[in-house]
């Protein structure tokens, strides 16, 4: 094989790497489960690529690990009930642009909500140990116990139901696939959210900042940008984002705890790992490869379905050591 | 620095910077005038990179007074001193390779996006960079990456540019092609700060001299009369460096 050819094949291997996959279960479980998994692994996957999406970022632009970042998960999901309840005359009818106005309206709130409490967390938390990363680890995991504990003083310590708006629950029935119209909807919102992210890194003056940043902060800073005020910016939309993950998995799941964000921890450093350390277009492909994996291998071999992510993981670092699009060199 | 009344761009007064625990710069005095290519020479280890650096505001002076333009720079952050006219070029040229060469640029430019007649000059200087346009910059040669590291510089008008040892690692062509486009910006009397280990690429280019040693200037004059001086280049830079190894 010559020089030209393996180069390519090292450039889009990466890229093949999820079809292939999908394909290669398609044999292994016939088309009905194959549709109907593939489908809720792309939901999950994408949900976790919200998650996951702001962290990659904050972590490629200025080096600063958040463990805390499920505590915003949890207060995304906790808005939501908040929310949902006054509304709960437009998710027990059964109209789809009721259920839907209704979703929408939490999901603005949840990412609201974790927004503007990012805002207060990088300024009174983050920004007294930046270069620090052992202070950061100690600091955030701290920080992730306190908003629990919180979330738990207002909230109280019950799980709270959260059911589906009226219309969403329930199957669509594609041939012999069964796949919830929830899933869809999530499916279409975080396509949405995950379009919009791509045109504002790779259209807009700002996300160019932010990509460049990524690469290289004090260049970026020569070249006359504020990389701190940037960061903020990023932090703020990394924990807003992270909200609208809470929101849509606290609703998938219909109940609410204190641990939400908690269980979705592993998943998401998983998924920094698999994809690349600030790379976002990693990120997605990294959260939809979790996610498939996580529904395939549960279905084909439940007893390995609680080790299936890090056999992933494991997998993909002895290919590509630096996960598969890195990006962060610091 | 070469000479009572001229006039300066740049001044550095006593410049002293630490790096952690060490002391790189030992009162460094230095003047930039304006419309002139300074070229700033010394072996490695002597302290070039820390001015250029310390300038920059990428590190910190611990005493001493750096001033712009009759504005002093202490303790202005490094987009602010960006801001006021300066660009940087450091050594490792500060590519951004994931970005396409046509973003690398855009981010150097004003919120308006690119000037047409600056965006055509620089073009013009290094062709390459058009053909190159909408491809990663990670995927240049050495050589291209430094002509968009400068390209990118002086897609904007500047007031003083600091570039740092532009053609270490380049082929003998390619730094022939840097020297020209180099060349170029001194007829255009752009005002550099260039630091620099080829010595026949800073005779080429430069107008005036400063040598630096062990964080402190040690010399400064004329850059012809340095070319023409062959023991005074020994005394101040060694064999190796005169020869323009």
């Amino acid at each position: 094989m010559s020089e030209n050819w393996r180069d390519r094949l090292q450039l889009w291997a990466p890229y093949a790497l999820t079809p292939l996959i999908v394909l290669a279960a398609l044999p292994a479980m016939g088309v009905g489960p194959w549709l109907t998994l593939t489908v809720a692994g792309l939901t999950m996957g994408i949900m976790l690529f919200l998650v996951a999406s702001g962290l990659t970022l904050i972590f490629g632009l200025m080096d600063v690990l958040n463990f805390a970042h499920a505590a915003f998960v949890t207060v995304g999901a906790y808005v939501t009930v908040s929310v949902l309840r006054p509304l709960v005359g437009w998710t027990t009818e059964y109209s789809l642009t009721l259920n839907l106005i209704a979703l929408f309206v939490a999901l603005v709130s949840a990412a609201v909500a974790s927004g503007a409490l990012g805002f207060v967390f990088e300024r009174v938390i983050i920004r007294q140990v930046y270069g620090a990363p052992l202070r950061q680890i100690l600091i955030t995991i701290g920080a992730l116990t306190v908003i629990e504990q919180l979330v738990i003083v207002v909230w109280g310590p019950q799980a709270l139901v959260l059911p589906k708006p009226a219309s969403l629950r329930g199957s669509v029935f594609i041939g012999s696939s069964s796949i919830e119209t929830y899933r869809l909807v999530a499916l279409a919102v975080g396509l949405t959210v995950a379009v919009a992210m791509h045109f504002f890194l790779t259209r807009t003056r700002l996300g160019l900042v932010v990509r460049a940043g990524v690469e290289d902060r004090e260049m970026v800073q020569a070249l006359g940008y504020h990389i701190r005020r940037v960061f903020v910016g990023v932090f703020m939309a990394g924990t807003a984002l992270a909200g609208m993950g809470g929101m849509m998995w606290g609703q998938y799941q219909e109940l609410v705890t204190s641990q939400i964000g908690d269980s979705m921890t592993i998943l998401v450093f998983i998924i920094l790992i698999i994809g690349g350390l600030g790379s976002v277009g990693g990120c997605f492909i990294g959260a939809i490869l979790v996610g498939l994996t996580s529904n395939y291998v549960g279905f084909l071999a439940p007893k390995l379905a609680l080790g299936s992510n890090i056999l992933l993981m494991a997998l993909i670092l002895l290919w590509q050591p630096r996960g598969l699009f890195p990006i962060a060199e610091h | 620095m070469t000479g009572a009344g001229a006039d300066a761009l740049l001044r550095l007064e006593g410049v002293h910077t630490d790096i952690g625990r060490y002391r790189i710069l030992h009162g460094v005095n230095l003047e930039v005038r304006r419309g002139r290519v300074t070229a700033l020479l010394g072996r490695n280890g002597a302290g070039k990179t820390t001015t250029l650096r310390t300038i920059m505001g990428l590190w910190k002076a611990r005493s001493g007074r750096i001033m712009f333009d009759g504005q002093s720079l202490a303790g202005m952050a490094t987009p602010h001193i960006a801001r006021l006219g300066v660009a940087y070029v450091p050594e490792n040229m500060g590519i951004f390779g994931k970005l396409t060469v046509r973003e690398n640029m855009l981010l150097a430019t004003a919120p308006s996006g690119f000037a047409e007649s600056h965006l055509d000059r620089v073009l013009e200087s290094f062709p390459a960079l058009k053909v190159k346009w909408d491809s990663a910059a990670g995927s240049l040669s050495g050589g291209q990456k430094q002509m968009l590291a400068i390209g990118r510089a002086i897609v904007e008008p500047r007031r003083l540019l600091l570039i740092d040892e532009p053609t270490k690692g380049l082929s003998p062509a390619m730094v022939d092609q840097l020297v020209a486009a180099l060349a170029r910006l001194k007829g255009e009397q752009t005002t550099v700060l260039l630091v620099e280990q080829n010595f026949r690429v800073a005779e080429a280019i430069g107008d005036d001299v400063a040598v630096m040693d062990e964080g402190h200037i040690n010399h400064t004059g004329d850059m012809a009369a340095l070319a023409a001086d062959e023991s005074l280049q020994h005394r101040l830079l060694g064999l190796r460096m005169a020869d323009g190894l």
